[in-house]
């Protein structure tokens, strides 16, 4: 019984010892680079778009479609998650981050159909996002007619 | 300098984001939904016009610039077609990245599996 105690004891220092030990200064510091490297992607499509003669307001939709893309894309092919483990939210936040949201747990649940596996999984986390963004947007909409009216 | 610009408020916008996921236990998903409420309700009050104009797609890229663009799609849609564009509005703005997100991620989650986890 000691003898497990002791043991107990030495597993827990030795777990302690592997367990990663995330700064929050280094968190926020890989979310910070990543994300602005993401933003810059974005900039250079933007800075494409607006050259070809469209305004910014006219890119930002084929710049979100390119990115969502992008995104999806690597998460497929798995660099998404190698970049999202450092990153955190700086991987998370950017719209290639929703892309990410869909495709992981689409292809995680694949097994469990087309339908209710890949396509139903696909709005875990877009879903509530769509949701409350639509949502959001409807009552700004309401108020704004009604203030303006 | 437009590169600067959009690394600056992009990552700004990130580390925000981080600081809420270490300090108050909020998940991933849970910051993708606030960000885009909050950015529906700044783009509704008209302040996050005023960091696209500085960002550009530092603001435009973060999950709060969808946010923004329903927001505005809503109040554009208002001008135009009354009451009825408050429904309307939010998803036409957004409509290119919405279907892209259904189709791009539908296909390369047919095409791709998850990698065995090491």
């Amino acid at each position: 019984m000691e003898k497990d105690i002791k043991k107990q004891q030495e597993y827990k220092d030795i777990a302690q010892k592997y367990e990663p030990k995330p700064t929050l200064l280094k968190n926020v510091l890989w979310a910070f680079v990543v994300g602005g490297l993401i933003c810059d992607v974005g900039q250079f499509f933007l800075n494409l778009f607006v050259k070809r003669g469209m305004t910014p307001e006219q890119a930002g939709t084929p710049v979100a479609i390119i990115m969502v893309f992008l995104g999806s894309f690597l998460t497929g092919i798995g660099i998404y998650d190698d970049i999202g483990r450092f990153a955190g939210a700086g991987s998370v936040v950017p719209i290639t981050g929703f892309a990410n949201s869909i495709v992981s747990p689409a292809m995680e649940f694949k097994r469990e159909g087309f339908v209710f596996g890949v396509a139903s999984r696909m709005f875990n986390i877009a879903g509530p996002v769509i949701v409350y963004g639509v949502g959001t947007s409807i009552i700004v909409g309401l108020i704004y007619y009604f203030l303006k009216g | 300098m437009d590169y600067l610009r959009a690394f600056l408020v992009g990552g700004i916008i990130c580390v925000i984001a981080q600081i809420l996921m270490d300090k108050t236990k909020l998940t991933p998903a849970r910051i993708l939904v606030l960000y885009v409420t909050v950015g529906a309700i700044l783009g509704g009050i008209g302040i996050y016009k005023k960091i696209i104009d500085f960002g550009g797609a530092g603001a435009t890229v973060p999950l709060l610039g969808f946010g923004n663009s329903l927001a505005q799609g809503a109040i554009k849609a208002v001008k135009k077609d009354g009451i009825t564009g408050a429904f309307t509005g939010g998803l036409t703005a957004t409509a290119g990245g919405i279907a892209a997100a259904i189709f791009f991620g539908y296909l390369f989650s047919i095409i791709f599996n998850p990698r065995t986890k090491k």
